[in-house]
């Protein structure tokens, strides 16, 4: 083989990798990307039931309620449109509370409630999730 | 009056990176001027003292809690203990990109310094390289992010660190990463330096290699240990997220690693000229899209300190500048480098070049996936990527590279036959076809990656060693052992991560005290809950006692802290270390029945994952002695020139 038919096919292969990379990326992205919801949003668009989702809002009042095993609560997400039901078992963080702001990790059920399996509570100003505080001033649930 | 020493000395430092810069180029210029030339090496140890020195200046502020200093007042409180006054220095924005240049001057200073086997020319302009990085970066600092801003008037306290951030591994972790990061800034300055004065080839290579081994240590143990604190200080019994911040430090070490191999393909056989310098170039540009990643702000992380747009669109714009700089330059000088040796399609070249392909695979698939949420939010579209995008695309990959690895070493350079190597494997690859049989018909449920993992880790640990089979073992030189030693390290830290995916178990409860709960092998009673106080948190700690089966009894005290300067509060996990794994324990909170919830992990040889990771930078460090030692034996008076 001469020297410049060698450079070429490495210089194939380096480019068959590259879009081999770019695939196999959009292939996993298409199945895999977890997209941002608030309440309002599923009531306009309907459920995404496919995959792992998003919700963000407020924890409406008085909603949170624990069963009896101790470590699965339920409590209701809500943005000023619509309002969801969500089940969460484990240990919720330390500032997850009513009126205020959480992202629940997770999926939808068929009959429109959701099953987290992560909270993720607003802590300071400082360390606050920006999607949910886009979210939070479109929707004017969070007034600065 | 020491704030204002401090950004002085930045600010001459700056002014010395011109010089560097400029004087570098001008001797590329005009070779006969000898003089300038020369000047270059004091210039660059010169700008690294400085900067040395302004660092210290802003470690002492932060010591004696000078609270006019809007930073130390922003990020430090005086009832801090001294190691997080001490390491808080990089604990906020401005303080880590101060750390930042630190490493970038040190690294410079060190080749300017130590290297004496590259031509002249290219040392020169490789220093001139790190010098106009090193300017880009200054002018960050003294511009937008500068660590010794005064404010008026002094507030009577500060308002602390953030909680995540306060334990030791906060002294080591973000140094030793930088000087990773940072350190790979020398792979690109001399791969643009080689560009310039037209001199890639081998003698480039193997000058440049120890510096980019060097650097990939710094980064192997960085990585390894972030991923333990995470561990240990979330409390989510996870080891690694593929938060954007781990996957910025995490794509360097690819292209890295890739680089490692091309270098030694370049400087043994004379192969790979090109690839590797775009790899080197590649590499450092990583560490640069990391820092932006981070230091943006465009990210929601513990990593990600402040928002400031402007911020953002500065080091963008650095990023463009030095990564279009670095590939045009590329572009107009790949023509010049001339082909390498040839190799055969089963050699080890052939496995190398695969091994690179493979490498970057796992890199565009983890930066796509770190960079689509900040693109998809440009659009308008929130989206977030996780465990189920990145555990298959990269982990499959990663796999294909790990079987790769265990065949690589057993070929030889230049050409050879199939069948032969197969031969040279087949005791690796009968132990590893045993443990797929036996892990399937031992535990048919588990997944198809762990499963594959825990085969394949199998295969490499064999493989790995086999290279050593039939040799005189005190004549094996150092280099070599390095290879295998980090080779068996990544068949380890495979065979924890599939073993912890594969075989853990987990359990969730609420308890009252006195009670007993079941996780793996493990019987765990909470014993007492009592209140403790640490000297800037007040805790809940929890007195569990656990035991194996009959064995002995022992204690986990895990607890749930407050902090009151930022009021914030941490779970503390307690974690036993077991021959065969950890029993990882996190207190929850108690519920209006009195009850206590209670998270439990059992872990099985999870700790195998950062055990190997220390075994793949002891063999890069091996490889390095080894490199460095035997060419002092071998070096030419006239390449010392």
């Amino acid at each position: 083989m001469k020297a410049k038919n060698q450079r070429l096919i490495l210089a194939l292969l380096g480019l068959v990798a590259v879009i081999g990379a770019g695939l196999l990326a959009v292939s996993g992205l298409k199945q895999e990307a977890a997209f941002f919801y608030a309440p309002g949003d599923v009531k306009d668009n309907g459920l995404p039931l496919d995959k792992a989702v998003r919700l963000g809002g407020m924890v409406a009042d008085k909603s949170i309620k624990h069963d009896a095993d101790g470590v699965t609560i339920h409590f209701v997400v809500e943005d000023g449109r619509a309002q969801v039901p969500v089940t969460f078992k484990g240990i919720a963080p330390d500032l997850f509370k009513e009126k205020s702001g959480v992202v629940a990790e997770g999926r939808f059920q068929p009959d429109g409630s959701f099953v987290a399996t992560n909270l993720l509570a607003k802590h300071d100003e400082r360390y606050m999730p920006p999607e949910l505080e886009g979210k939070m001033h479109k929707t004017g649930t969070l007034k600065q | 009056m020491i704030a204002e020493i401090g950004l002085g000395l930045l600010w001459l430092a700056a002014g010395l990176a011109v010089l560097q810069s400029v004087l570098g180029a001008m001797s590329l210029r005009v070779p006969s001027r000898t003089d300038l030339g020369d000047a270059v090496r004091p210039i660059a140890v010169a700008q690294a003292a400085l900067v040395v020195l302004a660092f210290l200046a802003l470690i002492y502020l932060f010591l004696i809690s000078d609270m006019s200093v809007k930073l130390v007042a922003t990020n430090s409180h005086s009832e801090k203990p001294w190691l997080y006054k001490f390491a808080g220095t990089w604990g906020n924005h401005e303080g880590s990109m101060l750390l930042w240049v630190t490493v970038l001057a040190v690294s410079g200073a060190g080749v300017a310094l130590l290297e004496r086997r590259v031509r002249r020319d290219t040392l020169i302009a490789t220093i001139m390289a790190q010098g106009i990085i090193a300017l880009g970066f200054y002018a960050f600092l003294l511009f937008s992010s500068n660590p010794f801003e005064r404010l008026n008037p002094a507030p009577a306290d500060g308002q602390g660190l953030n909680p995540l951030l306060q334990d030791p591994g906060l002294a080591f972790h973000p140094p030793t990463l930088y000087f990773g990061y940072v350190g790979m800034s020398i792979a690109f300055s001399f791969a643009v330096g080689a560009l310039v004065t037209r001199d890639v080839g081998p003698a480039f290579a193997r000058a440049m290699r120890p510096w980019v081994l060097a650097a990939w240590i710094f980064l192997t143990i960085g990585i390894t240990a972030g991923s333990y604190w995470a561990y240990y200080e979330l409390g989510w019994g996870g080891w690694w997220f593929w938060d954007p911040v781990e996957n910025a430090s995490l794509m360097p070490w690819l292209a890295s690693t890739a680089l490692l191999h091309s270098v030694t393909v370049l400087a043994t056989r004379d192969s790979l000229r090109a690839w590797t310098v775009m790899l080197a170039v590649v590499a450092f540009s990583m560490s640069m899209v990391g820092t932006f990643l981070v230091r943006s702000g465009i990210l929601t992380s513990v990593h990600a300190f402040a928002v400031d747009p402007e911020r953002g669109e500065f080091l963008l714009a650095l990023l463009f500048i030095y990564i279009g700089g670095a590939l045009a330059l590329f572009g107009l000088r790949v023509g010049t480098v001339r082909e390498g040796a040839l190799f055969e399609m089963v050699s080890r070249e052939a496995a190398l070049v695969l091994n690179n392909l493979f490498l970057t695979v796992i890199l565009g698939v983890v930066l796509i996936g770190t960079l689509y949420p900040i693109v998809a939010q440009g659009l308008g579209q929130q989206v977030s990527i996780g465990p189920p995008y990145f555990n298959p695309a990269a982990g499959s990959v990663a796999l294909m590279l790990i079987v790769l690895m265990a065949a690589g070493p057993l070929m030889r350079w230049r050409g050879d036959r199939a069948g032969v190597v197969i031969r040279r494997a087949a005791l690796p690859l009968a132990l590893g076809g045993l443990v797929l049989v036996a892990v399937r018909l031992a535990a048919p449920n588990i997944g198809t990656l762990p499963w594959l993992g825990l085969s394949v880790a199998a295969l490499a640990g064999a493989a790995s060693i086999a290279p050593l089979w039939k040799r005189n073992l005190r004549r094996t030189p150092l280099f070599t052992w390095g290879m295998v030693i980090s080779h068996l390290g990544v068949a380890v830290a495979l065979a924890g991560m599939a073993a912890d995916s594969a075989f853990m178990q987990e359990r969730l409860v609420a308890v009252n005290e006195g009670q007993t709960t079941q996780v793996g092998p493990f019987s765990v009673k909470l014993v007492s809950i009592a209140p403790t106080i640490g000297p800037n948190w007040t805790a809940l700690e929890a007195t569990m006692e656990a035991r194996r089966g009959a064995g002995n009894p022992f204690t986990l005290k895990p607890q749930a802290r407050s902090y009151a300067s930022p009021p914030t509060e941490t779970n503390e996990s307690a974690i036993s270390t077991r021959i065969d794994g950890q029993l990882y324990v996190v207190l929850g909170k108690m519920g209006s029945d009195g009850r206590w919830q209670l998270r439990l992990w059992w872990k099985p040889w999870v700790t195998l994952i950062w055990l190997g990771g220390i075994l793949i930078a002891l063999g890069g460090a091996l490889a390095l002695v080894g490199r460095v030692w035997r060419e002092r034996k071998l070096i030419h008076p006239e390449a010392a020139r």
